[in-house]
């Protein structure tokens, strides 16, 4: 059958089939990203709307409570609290990809991609590329603004593991994001995760070092996903980690690898299996 | 292909204990609108949804454009459209990016997705909106956005489901409009529908689908034929008058006049839609009769179901609904 059609006029519109079907992967996921590439184009302040959280609370917590704040085993407050604000700046983004997950699906914009002849995977590998790009220009901003309020990090082969990890714990996220964008009923639903997500980056080593809670709740802290990324990317920017002698303290950088690399494991399947079924 | 663009041999679907297809059959042939008529939850969009490849169907077999559908989905989908309850476009992106965005996800390359989103553009009344977020478009435009979206690649079929549901009359009759013209170019369209207005205006066969099956394929005409198409229908004051409202809608009637005794109401199928109100309404105030209420009613798709499956459109069945005493006058 000739990819070909004709309207009234007898004109067709050929579609190019010279290329094979890695080719069209490739590049419908290409096409994916730039139609959320051009979102940020359309709307550049979109992403100072999410990254308003962090910003905030690098200025509240580093200038606010700045002096009050101790870091367990000494140093300063605000050098300690930067990289935990790079990995709420990561936590955070996962919320935009299901918003725009659970947008797309109940719009029908997903139905569509779905009804035309690109390949289904773009639809989602699209949205997880367009992400990982928008996260780097996030941490961009993050760090420059830190940068500015006196921020000045280890440079060299340490920070880019650091980077690298935050990275990684966006990656991890992303499936968290796209299964969550597929499972909630409706877009509004979605605003309401930060309710979620916004007590998982308190209960974790971002804010206070999990020494400084009740036994229990720095037990919590301590297994916290977030924590381990923190914790490690504060070791690897120079900054005083506050940590102590407990496990997961002392290996905080296998576990800010480990944890990302189970979480992909299990949403990755999930998020691919909820969007197949979509058919069903 | 026998002549028919998309045909369908008893479809089955079920979610569960629910068959949402149950046998269902429809043959569509090429150049004109078909519409699938049914009330919420009859399967018309599982049905949309198995024929556009975007559901899997558990039995039966589907042609689209000569194409099986569970076989071939891939090639079946650069040969249709597909328009669902919502405007599928991207509401941050502007028409033209929307339609560009689409054109190279149809592998038209960048080039010729450009070319053709200004040819479309400009055929479905969108130039100058072009360049404007897609999100401040009115309900009509926006749809006419979706339209123009799935018609890309000039498909061999568009399916519609359920274009007009939440428009105003403006953006009803815009769509219409756009549904004529594509049709004039010889698009073929499955449009659903919840509409007897709207199926009668656009297509020029329907079928009609209740609890996944097929029950009725006919002639807009000759569907309404079946139901009696439009009524005369008269309200009285009072009990005695029924008799003389009898005799005076029987002259004008196309069929048997009934009288609803509950409701003091009288009521006819007629053909000559003006005549038959001004000749009811002249003989009643020649004698004088005093009227609570007199006029026209177009069957409405409630009407269809009653008379084709003898139930309600809304789900629970009405074993009483036969209250109207049937009368015969003159």
């Amino acid at each position: 059958m000739s990819a070909q059609a004709a309207d009234g006029t007898g004109r067709t519109y050929r579609r190019r089939p010279r290329h094979g079907r890695l080719f069209w992967t490739v590049a419908d996921c290409w096409n994916v990203v730039r139609r959320g590439l051009t979102h940020y184009r359309r709307q550049p302040v979109s992403i100072l709307w999410q990254l308003a959280f962090p910003i905030l609370s690098v200025l509240l917590y580093g200038y606010v409570f700045g002096k009050a704040m101790q870091v367990p085993g000494g140093g300063d407050y605000k050098t300690f609290l930067m990289p935990g604000m790079f990995v709420m700046t990561v936590t955070m983004g996962f919320i935009s990809t299901a918003t725009i997950f659970v947008h797309d699906s109940k719009k029908g914009v997903i139905d569509r991609f779905r009804s035309m002849p690109m390949a289904p995977s773009a639809v989602v590998a699209g949205r997880g590329a367009t992400d990982m790009i928008v996260s780097c220009a996030e941490l961009g901003i993050m760090m420059g603004t830190a940068y500015g309020m006196g921020w000045r990090p280890d440079g060299g082969i340490p920070f880019v593991k650091a980077v690298a990890l935050l990275l990684a714990l966006r990656f991890a996220l992303i499936w968290v994001g796209v299964w969550l964008g597929l499972m909630l009923p409706s877009p509004e639903q979605a605003g309401g995760l930060f309710a979620i997500v916004f007590p998982l980056t308190m209960i974790s080593s971002i804010y206070v070092s999990p020494q400084q809670m009740p036994h229990w709740l720095g037990q919590v802290a301590l297994w916290n996903p977030l924590s381990s990324t923190a914790s490690a990317t504060r070791a690897l920017f120079g900054a005083p980690t506050g940590t102590g002698t407990s496990w997961p303290e002392q290996h905080a950088l296998l576990l800010a690898g480990v944890w990302p690399a189970a979480l992909t494991l299990m949403f990755l399947p999930l998020a691919v299996r909820r969007f197949q079924k979509l058919s069903r | 292909m026998d002549g028919h663009v998309v045909l369908a041999e008893g479809l089955e679907k079920r979610y569960g204990e629910k068959r949402a297809l149950d046998g269902f059959d429809l043959a569509v042939r090429p150049g004109a609108v078909h519409g699938l008529l049914g009330p919420n939850g009859a399967g018309k969009t599982t049905a949309v949804r198995i024929l556009s490849t975007l559901l899997r169907l558990d039995a039966g077999r589907a042609t689209v454009a000569g194409l099986d559908v569970a076989r071939q989905p891939r090639e079946v989908r650069t040969r249709i459209g597909l328009t669902g309850q919502y405007a599928a476009v991207d509401e941050i992106l502007t028409g033209r990016q929307n339609l560009e965005m689409f054109g190279r996800l149809f592998h038209l390359g960048r080039k010729r997705a450009r070319l053709r989103a200004a040819q479309l553009l400009r055929q479905f009344d969108l130039e100058a909106a072009a360049d404007k977020g897609a999100g401040g478009y009115s309900g009509g435009m926006r749809r006419r956005l979706d339209l123009a979206a799935s018609m890309i690649l000039a498909p061999a079929v568009l399916f519609l489901d359920e274009p007009t549901t939440g428009l105003d009359p403006r953006g009803r009759g815009e769509v219409w409009q756009a549904v004529r013209q594509l049709v004039a170019d010889g698009t073929t369209v499955l449009l659903t529908t919840q509409y007897l207005e709207e199926a009668d205006k656009l297509a020029s066969r329907i079928t009609v689908i209740d609890q996944g099956r097929a029950i009725v394929d006919d002639t807009p005409d000759g569907l309404k034929n079946r139901v009696g198409g439009d009524r005369i229908e008269v309200v009285l004051r009072e009990r005695d008058h029924v008799p003389y409202a009898l005799q005076a809608v029987a002259r004008v009637a196309h069929g048997q006049p009934e009288a609803d005794m509950a409701e003091l109401r009288v009521h006819a199928p007629v053909a000559d839609r003006v005549g038959s109100l001004t000749e009811v309404a002249r003989f009643l105030h020649e004698f004088g009769i005093p009227v609570e209420d007199i006029g026209l009613r177009r069957p409405s798709l409630d009407d269809v179901f009653l008379r084709l499956t003898g139930r309600r459109t809304e789900e629970e069945p009405t074993p009483d609904q036969a209250q109207d005493t049937k009368g015969a006058a003159a």
